[in-house]
């Protein structure tokens, strides 16, 4: 089975070659199917991959490595493309094949309309499944190469979809604007990639001519301590490579603008999989980063900050694709945070759980939308909960389970996480706990704002109605991960085994130690959260529901902050003011001055007097084949001089 | 060998100068394109043998030799190997390419600009297989006659200046060739290459030598402070022009580097190489700037050129397989994947009459596979693994990185810019709406063009994808290279 490994890649590219070539001849109808079958089959191989995992010996840490060819071949520098099986690139491909065709499915009814509410024609919504194959291609690259250079293919190809993507509605300046920033602020976390990898081979590859994950963990050891200590560097240029993949401080400017993205795309690269590439990342390198506690420190700090920004943000977004925009970014926060202190199993059980409940909320986000014609602030909605039960009640369960209502699935991972951090450093765990109160409440403003109390734009709220079947279905599934994905990670201390995640994940992560805390420190925490959770959810609440007047003046006594957190701590215009407009006025410069006063000044300068003296020489001619002439006169005085004086 | 003896070399070189003979007795423009197409495809398909009968080895083959002017020492001495393969075969792919690109937009003088086309393509042949020091002279200058025609009867308004500025810079840079190249036959006894890179020349000689040939080709590559006359050249020229002065012209200058600089004159070079590495990242950083910052696409694309030279150049100055064979492969990436930008910047300034950014905008609802192409070849462009230009930009960076790890941090930042720039032009262009009425009345790609751009972007993935069919030939001959500049180093350490 696991030697058919490579099926996987090829159902996606088979999909996305499909539409590209003949999607416009296809229709709508064939042209989704198509799309649809293909990751559905990839999903189907990825279930199997993870059955061939399973069976495989515990003693070869589970690994299965498949190589397909020789890539590139350069002397010592022998990269290969090879597939890695293992448990840990086994979840990934679940849940980016697993929520990819749920995806797939919403959007093949979502796509019909543009983002005017007019029929889509064939072509766009073929090449719409063009680019979501794709994606699922790269995405699947990412997470099952062996090698370094193999992630980055994936990580810059899910980037070109991404671009793609979030330019689908090109016509729009802000849909292109945002396209663009997105590509190029992950191109500055790209320039870290690379040079950590030709570093990573400077190290520790060139020995055994290589640059695949084992080759590298292996060559750690026996390694010299200055290239030891040089992992710092190497770790820190990944982690500038994660935080704009990962949409992290200070690389996180991208992803609120990629909102501007079909709806089905924000739920699935820019929620559930590719911004969790980071994450992946780091986790697969986890042999470098536990060398270099330095690093270590930054990721969770990174991780922590972020959480508690964005989280702050969505505090006051209107726009509801925002708010769940700052959210992902704070999710992702925790699983930046949870690898950051070593707990990388709580790390991607939240990627899952994530994964779940965050492309429930985007899709349920994007049912509203449509039914409002396109409109997404949440100050024109309220009421929808009678108009749109069905979406309200798979909204709930989504903001439900990102809030940290005890026993659905995010309260169990994000537990994890605050557990990790609790033994680390009680700092780290006073910003995780309160990132998930300000998450709580920012939840529920979201679901409170929208769904309940009178409707604050009649026009709107007239014409609002559930959405079709194609659109509703789909969510169950997410609905149910939702819920229950949570019991995949009990904690460790409920009993032996019972962390079906951790057990899974253990060959992996196999070295790693997380210190078990006793039973009654893990309940403790847990009601600490739930508790933290329950507030957050109440105060929104009584502030939104009620409208009772302590809720009214504790929102007014944070009323100077306000500004600060609309305009985004002004990090935008920071970058523009300190680097984007310098590096422009420095390139009008080298051209106006640089090139065309100096240099050309120069050269026009010569040309002008050569051309004088070479009329002067030969007046019959034109002033270039005089030029020419006198070259190799000169040249041919030259060398009789030489051999007069020297030779 | 097996392929010595063969005369495949002289066929690949002369066919199209028969052929430009033949056009001269040719009057209907029909079979006047006819003939110039089917040349260029025999001359493509005759210079494809040398993959089929290719040597698995490092050193010269198919050489071919027989006295010239004996009294001199003058031969014509031909020979190819790793590092000049793939560049004949570029030249021999973008002769069918340019000309069934020109097949209706040249409307004056078709007979005298196909004839240039072919010689320019002959002489660009030569230049790659001549491995007498005097012949690889004659072509070198002979490249210079038809472009310089090209530029100044078919090119754009300020046509005049930039083929004066293109011929003066080129010839100033080759006059002093010229003078080193008698010098060494005096000094050194022969005009052969094989010959000269066994002999050892003495290091005062080998300063003044090197200094003399790499002027005349970092004028040709362009590096940086000798670029100027390339934006307006590239601009000026008719696209084809254009083509092929990216394509092909400019590697004629990376390629001196890799057939004379360093194997010649290997203490120079190990003395000179921090220089030119420095004027390569400052051609990187300082392309990708510049190029930010035009308003005509095409300027963009030219300024970009000197960006990816500036790669090119890097890998060269790294001095170990992995640069020096990226650059080799670079160098053909850079052809095709500006090769392509230029074809398609010309296919739309058929149809506007204009290359400034700011009359388009929404094109891709306009013309949806013109603007498919152009993502396509943009992200070659941009260094997007699974494509060509990752393959040769990354090996490039790792040999950097060994040689010197701030010239690899220099480098990357360019990689960035490369993706500012770039996009910039893709925004411009395809995205945005469709406002202006002009651009309403696009016509897509005609099957023709598809016809043009197709084997570009095939090989844009070939390459990406299976690029040791590519080092499998490049390796060896890079392997013997770096034995010619590593050794009189290596014979220091000794003891």
């Amino acid at each position: 089975m696991l030697n058919y490994a490579w099926l996987i890649l090829f159902f996606p590219a088979a999909g996305a070659l499909i539409n590209t070539f003949w999607g416009r001849r296809l229709g709508h109808r064939n042209a989704a199917i198509f799309a649809n079958a293909a990751v559905l089959a990839s999903f189907l191989m990825a279930v199997a991959l993870f059955f061939g995992v399973r069976a495989l010996p515990e003693t070869a840490h589970r690994t299965f490595e498949l190589p397909l060819w020789d890539w590139i071949t350069i002397g010592d520098f022998r990269i290969e493309m090879a597939l890695l099986i293992d448990p840990l690139s086994t979840v990934m491909a679940l849940v980016v094949t697993g929520v990819g065709f749920i995806i797939h499915l919403y959007a093949a009814t979502y796509m019909k309309l543009d983002d005017e509410h007019q029929p889509l024609d064939a072509a766009r919504y073929a090449r719409f499944f063009v680019y979501v194959n794709f994606f699922i291609l790269m995405m699947l690259i990412l997470v099952l190469g062996n090698n370094y250079i193999a992630l980055y293919l994936g990580w810059e190809g899910v980037g070109l979809a991404s671009y793609l993507l979030i330019g689908f509605w090109f016509h729009r300046p802000s849909a292109a604007d945002a396209g663009k920033k997105a590509f190029i602020v992950n191109r500055v976390g790209d320039f870290g990639m690379g040079l950590a990898i030709m570093w990573l081979f400077f190290l520790f590859g060139k020995e055994a001519g290589s640059l695949a994950y084992h080759d590298i963990f292996a060559a750690l050891e026996g390694a010299s301590p200055a290239a030891i200590s040089a992992l710092t560097g190497v770790t820190l240029l990944l982690l500038l490579a994660a935080t704009g993949k990962s949409a992290q401080i200070p690389l996180f400017v991208w992803l609120p603008d990629a909102m501007e993205g079909p709806t089905p795309v924000s739920a699935l690269i820019h929620a559930a999989t590719m911004v969790t590439a980071g994450v992946y990342m780091i986790a697969r390198s986890h042999p470098l980063f536990q060398l270099a506690p330095g690093t270590m420190s930054a990721v969770a700090w990174i991780g922590a900050l972020t959480a508690l920004m964005a989280a702050s943000i969505a505090l006051v977004q209107t726009d509801l694709k925002r708010i769940l925009a700052y959210s992902t970014i704070s999710q992702l926060g925790y699983m930046f945070l949870a690898v950051g202190v070593g707990a990388y199993v709580a790390g991607i059980f939240h990627l899952v759980t994530h994964a779940f409940f965050k492309a429930l909320l985007f899709l349920a986000a994007g049912s509203v939308m449509h039914a409002l014609h396109g409109e997404l602030n949440i100050d024109k909605m309220g009421g929808l909960k009678d108009k749109m039960p069905l979406t309200y009640r798979q909204f709930l369960v989504g903001a439900a389970a990102l809030a940290g209502f005890p026993l659905l699935s995010g309260f169990w991972s994000k537990d994890e996480i605050l557990f990790g951090a609790f033994q680390h450093s009680k700092l780290l765990y006073l910003v995780g706990l309160f990132t998930a109160l300000l998450t709580a409440f920012y939840a529920f403003r979201a679901v409170f704002r929208a769904f309940h109390g009178r409707p604050r734009d009649e026009h709107l709220f007239d014409h609002a109605q559930e959405q079709p079947d194609g659109m509703v279905k789909p969510l169950w599934v997410l609905v149910v991960g939702s819920l229950l994905a949570g019991f995949l990670g009990l904690p460790q201390a409920f009993g032996a085994h019972i962390n079906l995640m951790e057990s899974w994940l253990e060959p992996v992560f196999e070295g790693v130690h997380v210190p078990e805390g006793s039973l009654g420190l893990v309940l403790a925490l847990f009601v600490v959260s739930a508790l933290v959770g329950l507030i957050g959810i109440y105060i929104a609440y009584a502030r939104y529901v009620q409208n009772s007047g302590w809720a009214q003046s504790l929102q007014r006594s944070f009323a100077p902050l306000q500004p600060v957190l609309e305009n985004k701590y002004w990090v935008d215009e920071i970058y523009l003011a300190v680097i984007v407009n310098p590096l422009r006025r420095l390139a009008h410069f080298f051209y106006g001055f640089g090139d065309q006063t100096i240099i050309d000044g120069i050269v026009n300068g010569v040309g002008r007097v050569t051309t004088t003296i070479g009329a002067g020489v030969a007046r019959l001619q034109s002033g270039y084949l005089s030029f020419y002439a006198l070259s190799l006169f000169i040249g041919a005085v030259a060398i009789l001089a030489y051999f007069l004086l020297v030779g | 060998m097996d392929n010595s003896g063969s005369i495949l070399l002289s066929l690949i070189i002369w066919i199209p100068f028969l052929g430009a003979l033949i056009l001269l007795f040719l009057h209907s423009d029909r079979r006047l394109k006819q003939v110039a197409l089917g040349t260029t495809l025999v001359d493509f398909l005759v210079s494809l043998l040398l993959l089929v009968r290719w040597q698995p080895t490092g050193e010269m083959q198919f050489q071919e030799f027989f006295a010239w002017v004996p009294r001199f020492g003058i031969n014509y001495h031909l020979g190819v190997d790793g590092i000049s393969l793939f560049l004949v075969l570029l030249t021999t792919l973008l002769g069918p390419i340019v000309i069934l690109f020109s097949w209706n937009n040249i409307r004056e003088n078709l007979k005298a600009y196909l004839v240039l086309m072919l010689a320019q393509q002959a002489a660009m042949l030569g230049v790659f297989l001549a491995l007498d020091l005097v012949l690889f002279f004659v072509f070198w200058e002979f490249t210079l006659i038809p472009m310089y025609f090209l530029i100044g009867r078919w090119g754009g308004r300020n046509r005049i200046y930039a083929a004066l500025k293109f011929f003066l810079y080129t010839m100033a840079g080759s006059a002093l060739m010229l003078v080193v190249i008698f010098l060494l036959y005096f000094r050194a006894g022969s005009f052969d290459w094989l010959e000269l890179r066994q002999a050892s020349l003495d290091p005062g000689l080998q300063t003044i030598a090197f200094l003399a040939f790499a002027l005349a080709f970092a004028i040709k590559v362009p590096l940086f402070p000798f670029h100027t006359w390339l934006p307006d050249a590239h601009v000026q020229a008719p696209t084809a022009g254009s083509v092929i002065l990216a394509g092909v012209l400019l590697k004629m200058g990376t390629y001196g580097y890799l057939r004379f600089c360093l194997p010649l004159f290997p203490d120079a070079t190990h003395r000179f190489v921090p220089w030119i590495a420095g004027l390569a990242i400052i051609g990187i950083i300082y392309g990708a700037l510049v190029a930010l910052v035009q308003k005509d696409v095409k300027s963009l694309v030219a300024y970009s050129s000197i960006a990816h030279l500036g790669f090119v150049m890097l890998g060269v100055a790294s001095l170990n397989q992995q640069g020096l064979s990226g650059a080799v492969l670079q160098s053909i990436n850079h052809g095709l994947s500006t090769g392509a930008l230029f074809l398609m910047v010309g296919m739309i300034y058929d149809r506007r009459h204009t290359r400034l950014l700011s009359e388009f905008g929404g094109l891709w609802k306009q013309i949806p596979v013109f603007s498919a192409f152009f993502v396509v070849v943009v992200m070659a462009s941009v260094g997007l693994p699974g494509l060509n230009g990752f393959i040769g930009e990354f090996t490039i960076l790792v040999g950097a990185f060994q040689a010197n790890r701030l010239w690899a941090v220099l480098g990357t930042l360019g990689v960035i810019l490369a993706a500012w720039y770039l996009l910039t032009a893709v925004r411009g262009m395809l995205h945005g709406p469709l406002d202006n009425p002009e651009n309403q009345k696009l016509t897509d790609l005609s099957r023709r063009e598809i016809w043009v751009l197709a084997p570009l972007v095939i090989l844009f993935f070939l390459i990406g994808l299976f690029p040791n069919l590519f080092f499998d030939k490049i390796n060896p001959s890079v392997d013997l290279l770096i034995r010619d500049v590593q050794g009189p180093a290596l014979a220091l350490l000794l003891p």
